[in-house]
C-alpha cells in the first residue's frame, strides 16, 4: 500500500482531466506545431489555446506567455537573459529563493554583477527596510523575490517589492511556482516585469513551465536554434505537456477558493496537533500558503523522522526535494535565524487536493508514536 | 481506406509508439513522484524508472549510463554541448568548425558564440551533401576547440562519416560533437568505438514523446562542460530542473524498441522508400537532393523542376510532407541546406521532403506516387517555363523583363 501523499510542494499527481486532454496529442494529433500541414496546424492550434488558458489564469496576455521546459528553466532564462541585455550592476534576491534563482544569480558574478541577499525576519518575511537599503546603496539592475516559499509556504509582498524596484529603474521578477493554484496570482496586480510558473505543482505534467514576460523587457534567449516562442526559446514545442499545462490552469483557477478553504481547515488541525507535541512551526504568524506546514521536533533529526514517517505510511519531506541530496540544514531556515541544530530537525508537510482530515488525524497519531519511539532511542544512545 | 492526410513527415516528428505511451502513462498518473524526493516511495519509484530509462538510452548508443544527461530535447542538448564546451575550454582556443547544413539549433548557437567573440568556420558540403575529409582537416587550426557535424541530416537524410571525422579530431585534441537527433533507430551508433565526445539525442524523432532529449558526455577521456541551466544540481550539476519521469520513461522505451527493431524495420522502410523513388523518378526533371547511397532508408528529398514550390505543396495536400525543415517553415526562404548543395533558389523551393516511418504502408506509398505524378503533370501543363523547356530553350540564357 502506498503511503498517504503529503508532499505536494515537491510535485503533484496529474489530474485525470488533464490526462484526458493530453492523450490525443501523444496518439493521433502528434504533429510538429511548426509543420504547415494539417497535423502541424492542429498542434499549433492546441498550443495557442493552451497559451490563452495559462494567460487567463495569471491575468496576462497570451503574447506574454513564453513556454519553457519548467520552472528552473524559466528562472534561468529571465535572470541570465535580462542580465545579458544590460550593463552589470547589482542583482538583489531574497535570502530564501529556490536554488534555480540563487544559482543563476551567483553565475552572474562572473560577468561583474554583485549579488545582494535581501534579509528576511524570523518568520521568513522580507524586511522591507532592507529592500529599500539595498536599492539605495547600489545601482540595481534586477530584483527577484519569490511569491511563496516552497519550504515554509511564506508569502511575500511582491507588489510592494515591485513598486520599490521600479522606483529605482530595476527590473523585477517573481518565482510564482509554489503560489500558483494556491493563492490568486495576477501578473498585472503584482506589477512585476516577469514571473515564473510551472505545471507540475498544479496537477499538471512535469516538463513544462512558462516565463510570463512583459515583452517590453529585452531578454537574450538562452536556447537558440529556431524561431519558436517568438525567438525567445528554440525547440520543438512539447505539445502534450503544453496542452496539459493549459488544462491544469483552467482546473486550478476553478478550484482555488474551495481548495484554500479545505487546506486551511486541515492545516489548522495539523498545526494544533503539532504544537501539543512541542513542535516549532516555521513561518508561524507570517502569511503562509494554506497547504504548508513546516515544523521541527527539537532533538529529533528531520531525515530520520521523515524515514520513520514513510514506514508509518506518510510521504513527507525534510527540506525541498531539489536540495534533499545533501545533509546541510536548509539555507531558508538559516536565513530566518533558525539554529543549525533545530534546522536539521525540519520536516515539511504540504497538502493537496486529495488529502482528507482523517489522514491528518492518522498522521498526528503516527507522528506522536514515532517521536516517542525516537526519543527513547536517543535516550538509550546517550 | 487510407487515413488522410497521409503522414510522410516522420523527420518533423513521429507519433508516440503505442507501447511507449502505455509505458509512460503510469508515470503521469499513479507513479507521479518527483525523482529527486529522497524521502518516500513515490520518489524512489520515479528515480528507479529514470535510471532504467537512462540504461536503455545508453544501450542503444553504446554508452555508459553515467554518460547520459537528460535535457528537454535535442535543441537544448546542442546548445549545452556547444556553448558548454566552448565556454569551458575557452582558454585553449576560441575557434569552432561546423557545416552549413547543420540544424538551426547548431548554426544559431554557433552564431551566438560569434557574438561573444568566438570564430566559427562553416564548411560547405559537397553537392551530395557529404563533408569532404580534406576540407575538414584544412579547416582545423591550433586554436580550434570543437567541431560539430550531424550524423544524419534532417532535410536530405545523408549520413556523415562520423567515425573518420572523429578520428581526425581526436588526433588533434579537438572536441567532436555530433547531433544525432535524426539518427537514432535509423543507423547504428556505437559510442564505445566512435571517437565522439558529445552527442545530442531527441526522443520525438524515434517514436518517443516531445519535450525530452539527452546529451552524451564522454567520461573516458573526460569531457567537461559549463552547465547552462543552474539550480538544484540535477544530472551531476550539468542540468538542473525537476526530471519529467514520464517523458524520460517514454524516451527509454522508445530507444529500447529502436534497438530491438531497427534492423528489420529499416529493411521494410528501405523497400518502401525505394518503391517511392522508383515511382517518382519516372517524372521528368525530378532531381534527388543528397547522396542516395550514404543516406538513411527513410528519406527521399526530391526537387521537381519547373514547378512552383508553394503550388506543389498545396496541390498535394492529401500528403503531409515538408519543403524545407519544419523548424524554419515559417519563412518562405528557400532551404539553406539545399542552397548549400548548390541548388538554385527555384529548385530549392520546388523540393519535397518525404520521410517515411514505422506506420507507413505500401498502399500509402502507391497513393503518394499516383498523386504526385498527377499533380506535377497538371502544374506543368500550366507552366510557361515548362513549355519553354520542352521547346528546348535554355532558360539560363533568357533575359527576363520586369513588368
Amino acid at each position: 500500500m502506498l503511503p498517504a501523499y503529503f508532499d505536494h510542494n515537491a510535485t503533484t499527481p496529474l489530474d485525470e482531466r488533464v490526462l484526458q486532454a493530453m492523450l490525443p496529442f501523444f496518439r493521433e494529433r502528434y504533429g510538429n506545431a511548426s509543420s504547415r500541414h494539417e497535423y502541424g496546424r492542429a498542434a499549433r492550434k492546441a498550443v495557442d489555446e493552451a497559451r490563452e488558458q495559462v494567460a487567463d489564469m495569471v491575468g496576462a496576455h497570451p503574447s506574454q506567455v513564453v513556454f519553457v521546459s519548467g520552472g528552473t528553466e524559466a528562472n534561468n532564462l529571465l535572470i541570465k537573459g535580462a542580465a545579458a541585455q544590460c550593463l552589470p550592476s547589482q542583482i538583489a534576491v531574497s535570502a530564501v529563493e529556490h536554488p534555480s534563482v540563487t544559482r543563476p544569480a551567483q553565475e552572474l558574478r562572473e560577468q561583474g554583477w554583485k549579488v545582494r541577499r535581501l534579509a528576511v525576519n524570523a518568520a521568513g518575511r522580507l524586511e522591507m527596510d532592507d529592500v529599500e537599503t539595498a536599492l539605495r546603496e547600489s545601482a540595481t539592475g534586477l530584483v527577484s523575490v519569490m511569491l511563496a516559499n516552497n519550504e515554509t509556504g511564506v508569502v511575500q509582498d511582491v507588489a510592494r517589492v515591485a513598486e520599490l524596484a521600479r522606483s529605482v529603474g530595476a527590473m523585477v521578477h517573481t518565482d510564482a511556482v509554489q503560489a500558483l493554484g494556491k493563492v490568486p496570482v495576477s501578473f498585472a496586480a503584482l506589477n512585476v516585469h516577469a514571473m515564473t510558473i510551472s505545471a507540475h505543482k498544479i496537477y499538471g505534467p512535469k516538463g513544462v513551465g512558462a516565463l510570463v514576460l512583459d515583452k517590453r523587457l529585452d531578454i537574450k534567449p538562452q536556447i537558440t536554434g529556431g524561431e519558436h516562442e517568438k525567438g525567445l526559446r528554440a525547440g520543438t514545442e512539447n505539445v502534450p505537456a503544453i496542452v496539459g499545462f493549459g488544462a491544469a490552469c483552467v482546473l486550478a483557477a476553478s478550484r482555488l477558493t474551495e481548495l484554500s478553504l479545505q487546506f486551511r481547515q486541515m492545516r489548522e488541525r495539523m498545526d494544533q496537533g503539532l504544537r501539543t507535541m512541542g513542535a516549532v512551526l516555521f513561518g508561524d504568524g507570517a502569511e503562509r500558503l494554506a497547504n504548508t506546514s513546516y515544523f521541527a521536533i527539537p532533538g529529533i533529526d528531520g531525515e530520520t523522522l521523515v524515514m520513520a514517517l514513510d514506514r508509518a505510511g506518510f510521504a513527507v519531506a525534510s527540506g525541498s526535494a531539489c536540495g534533499s541530496g545533501g545533509t546541510d540544514p536548509s539555507p531558508v531556515l538559516l536565513a530566518m535565524g533558525v539554529e543549525r541544530e533545530l534546522a536539521r530537525c525540519a520536516v515539511r508537510v504540504s497538502l493537496g487536493r486529495d488529502n482528507e482530515m482523517s489522514q491528518i488525524e492518522r498522521f498526528l497519531r503516527a507522528l506522536q508514536g514515532e517521536i516517542l519511539g525516537l526519543k527513547r532511542l536517543v535516550a538509550v544512545a546517550v | 481506406m487510407i487515413k488522410q492526410p497521409i503522414y510522410l513527415d516522420y523527420s518533423a516528428t513521429t507519433p508516440v509508439d503505442p507501447r511507449v505511451a502505455e509505458k509512460m502513462i503510469p508515470y503521469l498518473t499513479e507513479k507521479f513522484g518527483n525523482p529527486a524526493s529522497r524521502s518516500h516511495e513515490f520518489g524512489w519509484d520515479a528515480e528507479r524508472a529514470v535510471e532504467e530509462a537512462r540504461e536503455q538510452v545508453a544501450a542503444l548508443v553504446g554508452a555508459d549510463p553515467k554518460e547520459i544527461i537528460w535535457t528537454s530535447g535535442a535543441t537544448e542538448s546542442n546548445n549545452l554541448a556547444i556553448k558548454g564546451a566552448a565556454h569551458f575550454y575557452k582558454s585553449k582556443g576560441k575557434h569552432l568548425v561546423t557545416v552549413m547544413t547543420e540544424h538551426k539549433a547548431v548554426i544559431d548557437t554557433m552564431r551566438h558564440l560569434e557574438s561573444e567573440g568566438y570564430e566559427v568556420t562553416y564548411l560547405m558540403p559537397e553537392t551530395n551533401g557529404l563533408v569532404d575529409m580534406e576540407k575538414f582537416k584544412a579547416a582545423l587550426r591550433p586554436d580550434t576547440i570543437l567541431a560539430s557535424v550531424m550524423l544524419v541530416n534532417n532535410e536530405i537524410g545523408v549520413i556523415q562519416d562520423i567515425a573518420a571525422l572523429g578520428e581526425v579530431c581526436r588526433g588533434k585534441g579537438i572536441l567532436f560533437h555530433v547531433d544525432a537527433a535524426q539518427a537514432t533507430g535509423k543507423v547504428t551508433i556505437d559510442l564505445a568505438k566512435l571517437k565522439v565526445d558529445l552527442m545530442s539525442f531527441s526522443a520525438h524523432k524515434t517514436y518517443g514523446p516531445k519535450g525530452i532529449g539527452a546529451l552524451y558526455v564522454q567520461r573516458k577521456p573526460r569531457v567537461r562542460l559549463e552547465a547552462q541551466m543552474h539550480g538544484g544540481g540535477h544530472e551531476r550539476g550539468l542540468r538542473s530542473g525537476t526530471l519529467a519521469t514520464h517523458q524520460i520513461v517514454g524516451m527509454g522505451e522508445a530507444f529500447r524498441i529502436a534497438r530491438e527493431e531497427m534492423a528489420t524495420e529499416n529493411e521494410r522502410i528501405r523497400y518502401l522508400r525505394d518503391r517511392l523513388y522508383k515511382g517518382l523518378s519516372q517524372i521528368e526533371e525530378a532531381h534527388v537532393n543528397g547522396d542516395m547511397e550514404q543516406r538513411v532508408p527513410h528519406n527521399l528529398n526530391i526537387s521537381f523542376n519547373f514547378v512552383e514550390g508553394e503550388s506543389l505543396i498545396m496541390a498535394i495536400r492529401e500528403l503531409a510532407v515538408s519543403s524545407g525543415s519544419a523548424c524554419t517553415s515559417a519563412s518562405l526562404e528557400p532551404s539553406y541546406v539545399l542552397r548549400a548543395l548548390g541548388r538554385s533558389d527555384e529548385l530549392a523551393h520546388s523540393s519535397i521532403r518525404f520521410t517515411i516511418g514505422r506506420f507507413t504502408t505500401e498502399e500509402e506509398i502507391d497513393f503518394a506516387i499516383d498523386l504526385v505524378k498527377a499533380k506535377i503533370g497538371r502544374l506543368r501543363e500550366m507552366s510557361p517555363l515548362w513549355d519553354m523547356f520542352k521547346e528546348g530553350i535554355d532558360l539560363s540564357t533568357v533575359q527576363w523583363a520586369a513588368h
